[in-house]
Protein backbone atom coordinates (compact mmCIF):
# COMPACT_ATOMS: atom_id res chain seq x y z
CA UNK A 1 0.00 0.00 0.00
CA UNK A 2 1.25 3.11 -1.30
CA UNK A 3 2.48 5.68 1.86
CA UNK A 4 1.52 3.23 4.71
CA UNK A 5 3.31 4.26 6.94
CA UNK A 6 1.10 7.46 7.46
CA UNK A 7 -2.24 6.39 6.89
CA UNK A 8 -2.42 3.62 9.03
CA UNK A 9 -1.27 5.71 12.32
CA UNK A 10 -3.76 8.26 11.35
CA UNK A 11 -6.52 6.13 11.18
CA UNK A 12 -5.72 4.52 14.09
CA UNK A 13 -5.45 8.12 15.44
CA UNK A 14 -8.95 8.98 13.86
CA UNK A 15 -10.08 5.94 15.55
CA UNK A 16 -9.11 6.96 18.92
CA UNK A 17 -10.21 10.36 19.12
CA UNK A 18 -13.83 9.18 17.70
CA UNK A 19 -14.12 6.70 20.32
CA UNK A 20 -12.53 8.82 23.13
CA UNK A 21 -15.73 9.28 24.97
CA UNK A 22 -16.90 5.95 24.88
CA UNK A 23 -13.44 4.91 26.56
CA UNK A 24 -13.43 8.46 28.99
CA UNK A 25 -17.01 7.95 30.10
CA UNK A 26 -18.00 4.14 29.11
CA UNK A 27 -20.57 2.73 31.59
CA UNK A 28 -20.79 5.66 34.25
CA UNK A 29 -24.01 4.83 35.38
CA UNK A 30 -23.02 8.10 38.21
CA UNK A 31 -23.76 10.30 35.57
CA UNK A 32 -27.51 9.56 34.82
CA UNK A 33 -29.87 11.98 35.77
CA UNK A 34 -31.87 11.90 38.34
CA UNK A 35 -34.93 13.70 38.88
CA UNK A 36 -36.67 15.28 42.07
CA UNK A 37 -39.41 13.25 42.92
CA UNK A 38 -42.23 15.26 44.89
CA UNK A 39 -42.44 14.85 48.61
CA UNK A 40 -45.53 15.14 49.02
CA UNK A 41 -47.17 12.79 46.32
CA UNK A 42 -46.48 9.06 45.73
CA UNK A 43 -48.68 8.83 42.81
CA UNK A 44 -48.51 10.01 39.18
CA UNK A 45 -51.15 10.31 36.76
CA UNK A 46 -49.60 6.72 34.87
CA UNK A 47 -47.10 4.34 35.95
CA UNK A 48 -43.65 5.62 36.15
CA UNK A 49 -42.71 3.69 32.84
CA UNK A 50 -44.79 5.04 30.61
CA UNK A 51 -44.51 8.89 31.97
CA UNK A 52 -40.47 8.35 31.23
CA UNK A 53 -41.20 7.77 27.59
CA UNK A 54 -44.57 9.00 26.70
CA UNK A 55 -45.12 11.94 28.70
CA UNK A 56 -45.81 14.80 25.81
CA UNK A 57 -47.71 11.60 24.08
CA UNK A 58 -49.86 12.09 27.08
CA UNK A 59 -50.06 15.74 27.43
CA UNK A 60 -50.78 16.10 23.61
CA UNK A 61 -53.30 13.37 23.92
CA UNK A 62 -55.06 15.94 27.38
CA UNK A 63 -54.95 19.32 24.62
CA UNK A 64 -56.75 17.82 22.24
CA UNK A 65 -59.82 16.25 24.00
CA UNK A 66 -60.14 18.99 26.10
CA UNK A 67 -59.67 21.70 23.34
CA UNK A 68 -61.50 19.96 20.84
CA UNK A 69 -63.39 16.61 21.50
CA UNK A 70 -65.10 18.99 24.74
CA UNK A 71 -62.98 16.37 27.08
CA UNK A 72 -63.26 16.46 30.72
CA UNK A 73 -60.90 18.89 32.72
CA UNK A 74 -59.85 16.61 35.19
CA UNK A 75 -58.74 12.62 35.82
CA UNK A 76 -58.38 10.18 38.16
CA UNK A 77 -55.48 8.27 39.22
CA UNK A 78 -55.81 4.18 39.90
CA UNK A 79 -56.29 5.55 43.60
CA UNK A 80 -58.99 7.36 42.87
CA UNK A 81 -56.64 10.93 43.47
CA UNK A 82 -58.18 13.82 41.54
CA UNK A 83 -56.16 15.46 39.23
CA UNK A 84 -56.19 18.66 36.60
CA UNK A 85 -55.52 17.75 33.09
CA UNK A 86 -52.77 20.45 32.34
CA UNK A 87 -49.35 20.94 32.60
CA UNK A 88 -49.45 24.15 33.75
CA UNK A 89 -52.01 23.35 36.34
CA UNK A 90 -51.52 19.73 36.80
CA UNK A 91 -48.41 18.44 36.32
CA UNK A 92 -46.86 21.41 37.76
CA UNK A 93 -48.45 21.23 40.97
CA UNK A 94 -46.77 18.10 42.13
CA UNK A 95 -43.37 18.90 40.08
CA UNK A 96 -43.14 22.36 41.13
CA UNK A 97 -39.28 22.93 40.33
CA UNK A 98 -39.11 22.62 37.21
CA UNK A 99 -35.30 22.86 37.39
CA UNK A 100 -34.77 19.68 39.58
CA UNK A 101 -37.75 17.85 37.93
CA UNK A 102 -38.02 18.98 33.74
CA UNK A 103 -34.38 20.09 33.66
CA UNK A 104 -32.26 17.16 34.58
CA UNK A 105 -33.26 14.78 31.93
CA UNK A 106 -33.52 17.48 29.36
CA UNK A 107 -30.24 18.52 29.50
CA UNK A 108 -29.00 15.19 29.99
CA UNK A 109 -30.01 14.42 26.99
CA UNK A 110 -30.51 17.80 24.96
CA UNK A 111 -33.97 18.17 24.45
CA UNK A 112 -35.09 21.28 24.10
CA UNK A 113 -39.06 21.72 24.28
CA UNK A 114 -40.34 25.01 24.00
CA UNK A 115 -43.22 24.45 26.82
CA UNK A 116 -42.43 27.49 28.66
CA UNK A 117 -42.16 30.15 26.06
CA UNK A 118 -46.07 30.31 26.40
CA UNK A 119 -46.67 28.26 29.74
CA UNK A 120 -45.99 29.85 32.78
CA UNK A 121 -43.99 27.86 35.51
CA UNK A 122 -44.73 27.68 39.18
CA UNK A 123 -43.38 31.02 40.72
CA UNK A 124 -41.18 29.51 43.56
CA UNK A 125 -38.86 27.82 40.77
CA UNK A 126 -38.11 30.81 38.85
CA UNK B 1 -48.61 -13.24 -39.83
CA UNK B 2 -50.40 -13.64 -42.04
CA UNK B 3 -53.61 -12.33 -40.66
CA UNK B 4 -56.00 -9.83 -43.40
CA UNK B 5 -56.69 -6.32 -43.31
CA UNK B 6 -60.38 -7.96 -42.62
CA UNK B 7 -59.54 -9.47 -39.20
CA UNK B 8 -57.15 -6.72 -38.35
CA UNK B 9 -60.29 -3.96 -38.93
CA UNK B 10 -62.41 -6.75 -36.47
CA UNK B 11 -60.17 -6.75 -34.02
CA UNK B 12 -59.44 -2.67 -33.99
CA UNK B 13 -63.12 -1.99 -33.97
CA UNK B 14 -63.66 -4.65 -30.57
CA UNK B 15 -61.04 -3.16 -28.97
CA UNK B 16 -62.20 0.85 -29.56
CA UNK B 17 -65.83 -0.37 -28.58
CA UNK B 18 -64.55 -2.18 -25.22
CA UNK B 19 -62.28 0.90 -24.21
CA UNK B 20 -65.14 2.91 -24.54
CA UNK B 21 -68.03 0.90 -23.30
CA UNK B 22 -65.87 -0.74 -19.69
CA UNK B 23 -64.94 3.02 -18.38
CA UNK B 24 -68.62 4.43 -19.15
CA UNK B 25 -69.96 1.15 -17.57
CA UNK B 26 -67.80 1.62 -14.41
CA UNK B 27 -68.49 4.93 -14.12
CA UNK B 28 -72.41 4.89 -14.18
CA UNK B 29 -72.19 1.69 -12.12
CA UNK B 30 -70.15 3.82 -9.64
CA UNK B 31 -72.31 6.84 -9.67
CA UNK B 32 -75.64 4.56 -9.08
CA UNK B 33 -74.00 3.24 -5.87
CA UNK B 34 -72.91 6.73 -4.60
CA UNK B 35 -76.85 8.11 -5.56
CA UNK B 36 -78.21 4.78 -3.76
CA UNK B 37 -75.97 6.10 -0.57
CA UNK B 38 -76.73 9.53 -0.42
CA UNK B 39 -80.43 8.72 -0.07
CA UNK B 40 -79.54 6.17 2.67
CA UNK B 41 -77.97 8.62 4.47
CA UNK B 42 -80.18 11.46 4.02
CA UNK B 43 -83.23 9.28 5.06
CA UNK B 44 -81.61 8.20 8.26
CA UNK B 45 -80.81 11.57 9.01
CA UNK B 46 -84.56 12.68 8.31
CA UNK B 47 -85.37 9.59 10.53
CA UNK B 48 -82.86 10.57 13.56
CA UNK B 49 -83.98 14.51 13.63
CA UNK B 50 -87.70 14.54 12.39
CA UNK B 51 -88.89 17.09 9.54
CA UNK B 52 -87.62 20.15 11.11
CA UNK B 53 -84.08 18.93 12.07
CA UNK B 54 -83.95 20.72 15.17
CA UNK B 55 -80.57 22.09 16.67
CA UNK B 56 -78.88 19.95 19.13
CA UNK B 57 -76.18 20.35 21.29
CA UNK B 58 -75.04 24.00 22.44
CA UNK B 59 -74.53 26.97 20.83
CA UNK B 60 -73.06 30.22 22.87
CA UNK B 61 -73.85 33.36 22.15
CA UNK B 62 -73.78 36.78 23.57
CA UNK B 63 -76.18 39.76 23.48
CA UNK B 64 -74.59 43.40 24.29
CA UNK B 65 -76.72 45.80 25.04
CA UNK B 66 -74.98 49.15 23.90
CA UNK B 67 -77.76 51.28 25.85
CA UNK B 68 -76.41 49.95 29.18
CA UNK B 69 -72.77 50.65 28.01
CA UNK B 70 -73.69 53.91 27.40
CA UNK B 71 -75.56 54.71 30.49
CA UNK B 72 -72.05 53.09 32.65
CA UNK B 73 -69.39 55.06 31.05
CA UNK B 74 -66.68 53.25 32.69
CA UNK B 75 -68.05 49.33 32.18
CA UNK B 76 -66.88 48.86 28.72
CA UNK B 77 -63.26 49.26 29.76
CA UNK B 78 -63.56 47.08 33.05
CA UNK B 79 -65.16 44.13 30.42
CA UNK B 80 -61.43 44.68 28.44
CA UNK B 81 -59.08 45.07 31.58
CA UNK B 82 -61.05 41.95 33.22
CA UNK B 83 -60.32 39.59 29.83
CA UNK B 84 -56.95 40.76 29.06
CA UNK B 85 -55.67 40.78 32.85
CA UNK B 86 -57.20 36.81 33.33
CA UNK B 87 -55.96 36.17 29.70
CA UNK B 88 -52.57 37.86 30.14
CA UNK B 89 -52.90 39.89 27.26
CA UNK B 90 -49.65 41.93 26.67
CA UNK B 91 -49.83 45.59 26.53
CA UNK B 92 -47.47 46.63 23.50
CA UNK B 93 -48.27 50.32 24.06
CA UNK B 94 -49.00 51.69 20.37
CA UNK B 95 -51.45 50.35 17.83
CA UNK B 96 -49.53 48.49 15.58
CA UNK B 97 -48.55 46.12 18.06
CA UNK B 98 -51.89 45.72 19.98
CA UNK B 99 -53.17 41.99 20.68
CA UNK B 100 -56.94 42.77 21.62
CA UNK B 101 -59.50 40.02 22.46
CA UNK B 102 -62.02 42.44 23.92
CA UNK B 103 -62.26 45.83 22.70
CA UNK B 104 -64.18 49.26 22.25
CA UNK B 105 -64.92 50.80 18.71
CA UNK B 106 -66.72 53.65 17.17
CA UNK B 107 -70.18 52.29 15.53
CA UNK B 108 -69.66 53.53 12.16
CA UNK B 109 -66.40 51.19 12.45
CA UNK B 110 -68.30 48.01 13.95
CA UNK B 111 -71.23 48.60 11.58
CA UNK B 112 -69.56 49.82 9.04
CA UNK B 113 -72.57 48.07 6.28
CA UNK B 114 -75.41 49.43 8.58
CA UNK B 115 -78.69 51.06 5.57
CA UNK B 116 -80.01 53.70 8.14
CA UNK B 117 -77.26 56.24 6.77
CA UNK B 118 -79.33 58.73 5.65
CA UNK B 119 -81.71 59.93 8.43
CA UNK B 120 -80.12 57.99 11.89
CA UNK B 121 -79.68 59.59 15.21
CA UNK B 122 -77.25 62.07 16.26
CA UNK B 123 -73.83 60.62 17.23
CA UNK B 124 -74.78 57.51 16.59
CA UNK B 125 -71.56 57.01 14.85
CA UNK B 126 -69.12 57.91 17.42
CA UNK B 127 -71.04 55.73 19.79
CA UNK B 128 -68.84 53.20 21.56
CA UNK B 129 -69.39 49.72 20.68
CA UNK B 130 -67.92 46.75 23.15
CA UNK B 131 -66.99 44.05 20.58
CA UNK B 132 -65.08 40.79 20.47
CA UNK B 133 -64.39 37.56 18.30
CA UNK B 134 -68.33 36.64 16.96
CA UNK B 135 -67.57 32.81 17.47
CA UNK B 136 -69.39 32.93 14.01
CA UNK B 137 -71.88 29.16 13.21
CA UNK B 138 -69.86 29.75 9.57
CA UNK B 139 -66.48 30.89 10.53
CA UNK B 140 -63.98 31.96 7.70
CA UNK B 141 -61.08 31.42 10.20
CA UNK B 142 -61.60 28.06 10.37
CA UNK B 143 -62.05 27.38 6.20
CA UNK B 144 -58.67 29.59 6.00
CA UNK B 145 -56.16 28.42 8.27
CA UNK B 146 -54.21 25.80 7.01
CA UNK B 147 -52.96 23.96 9.83
CA UNK B 148 -56.53 23.70 11.49
CA UNK B 149 -55.45 25.76 14.90
CA UNK B 150 -58.20 26.91 14.71
CA UNK B 151 -61.50 25.46 14.80
CA UNK B 152 -65.01 25.52 15.96
CA UNK B 153 -65.67 23.24 18.71
CA UNK B 154 -68.74 21.06 19.89
CA UNK B 155 -70.19 24.12 21.91
CA UNK B 156 -69.92 26.85 19.06
CA UNK B 157 -66.72 28.62 20.17
CA UNK B 158 -64.08 29.49 17.76
CA UNK B 159 -61.06 28.38 19.65
CA UNK B 160 -57.47 28.50 19.02
CA UNK B 161 -54.80 25.67 19.57
CA UNK B 162 -51.50 27.93 19.72
CA UNK B 163 -49.40 24.79 19.43
CA UNK B 164 -50.32 24.47 15.83
CA UNK B 165 -50.52 27.69 15.23
CA UNK B 166 -47.52 29.33 11.92
CA UNK B 167 -48.42 32.98 12.37
CA UNK B 168 -49.63 32.64 8.49
CA UNK B 169 -52.14 34.93 9.20
CA UNK B 170 -54.83 34.10 7.08
CA UNK B 171 -57.52 34.16 9.46
CA UNK B 172 -56.87 37.32 9.83
CA UNK B 173 -57.24 37.98 6.50
CA UNK B 174 -60.19 35.80 6.32
CA UNK B 175 -62.02 37.17 9.41
CA UNK B 176 -64.62 40.09 8.49
CA UNK B 177 -64.35 41.69 11.95
CA UNK B 178 -60.68 42.10 13.26
CA UNK B 179 -61.05 39.93 16.19
CA UNK B 180 -57.69 38.14 15.55
CA UNK B 181 -54.78 39.90 16.18
CA UNK B 182 -50.70 38.65 15.72
CA UNK B 183 -48.24 38.83 18.19
CA UNK B 184 -45.45 40.84 16.27
CA UNK B 185 -43.33 40.86 19.29
CA UNK B 186 -42.48 38.30 22.36
CA UNK B 187 -45.30 39.13 24.67
CA UNK B 188 -43.47 38.22 27.53
CA UNK B 189 -40.94 40.62 26.57
CA UNK B 190 -40.19 44.31 28.27
CA UNK B 191 -40.79 47.99 26.75
CA UNK B 192 -37.70 50.54 26.57
CA UNK B 193 -38.38 51.29 30.20
CA UNK B 194 -38.29 47.51 31.23
CA UNK B 195 -41.88 47.37 31.91
CA UNK B 196 -42.90 43.99 31.16
CA UNK B 197 -46.02 43.51 28.47
CA UNK B 198 -47.75 41.43 30.58
CA UNK B 199 -48.27 43.85 33.35
CA UNK B 200 -49.63 40.52 36.13
CA UNK B 201 -49.27 37.21 34.76
CA UNK B 202 -52.30 35.20 35.55
CA UNK B 203 -50.15 31.63 36.64
CA UNK B 204 -53.21 29.79 35.36
CA UNK B 205 -53.50 30.99 32.19
CA UNK B 206 -50.55 30.51 29.58
CA UNK B 207 -49.16 33.31 27.73
CA UNK B 208 -48.42 33.01 23.93
CA UNK B 209 -45.36 33.71 22.21
CA UNK B 210 -43.66 35.91 19.46
CA UNK B 211 -45.62 34.75 15.74
CA UNK B 212 -48.65 33.34 16.77
CA UNK B 213 -52.42 34.40 16.13
CA UNK B 214 -54.57 35.32 19.37
CA UNK B 215 -58.06 36.03 19.88
CA UNK B 216 -61.18 35.59 22.06
CA UNK B 217 -61.82 31.93 23.44
CA UNK B 218 -65.38 32.89 25.52
CA UNK B 219 -63.92 32.02 28.28
CA UNK B 220 -63.73 28.39 27.68
CA UNK B 221 -61.73 27.69 30.59
CA UNK B 222 -63.72 29.18 33.18
CA UNK B 223 -67.28 27.73 31.63
CA UNK B 224 -65.62 24.44 32.26
CA UNK B 225 -65.26 25.09 35.38
CA UNK B 226 -69.08 26.25 36.24
CA UNK B 227 -68.00 30.27 35.30
CA UNK B 228 -69.50 32.30 32.89
CA UNK B 229 -66.99 34.74 30.71
CA UNK B 230 -64.98 37.12 32.65
CA UNK B 231 -66.41 39.92 30.85
CA UNK B 232 -70.30 38.73 31.17
CA UNK B 233 -69.10 38.90 35.12
CA UNK B 234 -67.56 42.31 34.98
CA UNK B 235 -71.46 43.56 33.63
CA UNK B 236 -73.30 40.84 35.83
CA UNK B 237 -74.65 44.08 37.63
CA UNK B 238 -76.02 46.23 34.80
CA UNK B 239 -76.72 42.85 32.79
CA UNK B 240 -75.39 45.17 30.11
CA UNK B 241 -73.99 41.34 28.49
CA UNK B 242 -75.90 38.49 28.29
CA UNK B 243 -74.72 34.94 27.67
CA UNK B 244 -75.67 31.89 27.02
CA UNK B 245 -77.02 28.67 24.78
CA UNK B 246 -78.77 30.26 21.65
CA UNK B 247 -80.16 26.63 21.09
CA UNK B 248 -81.46 26.61 24.43
CA UNK B 249 -84.89 27.58 24.16
CA UNK B 250 -85.21 28.54 27.34
CA UNK B 251 -82.17 30.08 28.55
CA UNK B 252 -81.65 33.84 29.33
CA UNK B 253 -80.90 34.76 25.94
CA UNK B 254 -82.99 33.29 23.56
CA UNK B 255 -86.00 35.23 25.69
CA UNK B 256 -84.05 38.49 25.52
CA UNK B 257 -83.72 37.51 21.58
CA UNK B 258 -87.35 36.82 21.35
CA UNK B 259 -88.12 39.81 22.87
CA UNK B 260 -85.72 42.44 21.82
CA UNK B 261 -84.84 43.54 18.04
CA UNK B 262 -81.29 42.97 17.90
CA UNK B 263 -78.56 43.51 15.26
CA UNK B 264 -75.61 41.58 14.00
CA UNK B 265 -72.52 42.70 12.76
CA UNK B 266 -72.16 42.22 8.89
CA UNK B 267 -74.83 39.86 8.32
CA UNK B 268 -74.27 39.86 4.76
CA UNK B 269 -70.68 38.09 5.34
CA UNK B 270 -72.78 35.08 6.12
CA UNK B 271 -70.91 34.14 9.05
CA UNK B 272 -74.21 34.12 11.13
CA UNK B 273 -72.24 35.63 14.17
CA UNK B 274 -73.29 34.27 17.67
CA UNK B 275 -72.89 38.01 19.08
CA UNK B 276 -76.15 40.11 18.98
CA UNK B 277 -76.25 43.94 19.47
CA UNK B 278 -79.46 46.45 21.45
CA UNK B 279 -78.46 49.42 20.11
Amino acid sequence: MYGKGRIIPALILFLGVMTSPMWYKSGDLSKLPKPEKPKDYTECVAPTAYMRTSHMVLLNQWRDDILREDGARTGKTPNGTEYVRSLQNGCMKCHSDKKKFCDTCHNYTSVKPYCWDCHLQPKEAM
Amino acid sequence: MDSKRRDFLKIAGLTAIAGIAVPTAFNSLLKGEAIASEHGEAAAAAGGHGAAAAKTGKRYGMVIDVKKFTENPGLADKCVSVCHTIHNVPDFGNKKDEIKWIWVDSFKHVFPDDSSQYKQPEGLNSLPILTLCNHCDNPPCVRACPTQATFRSKDGIVGMDYHRCIGCRFCMAACPYGARSFNWRDPRGKDANGQPFIKAENPKFPTRMRGVVEKCNFCTERLAIGQIPACVEAAAQSKALVFGDLNDPNSEISQVLKTTFTIQRKPSAGTHPSLFYII
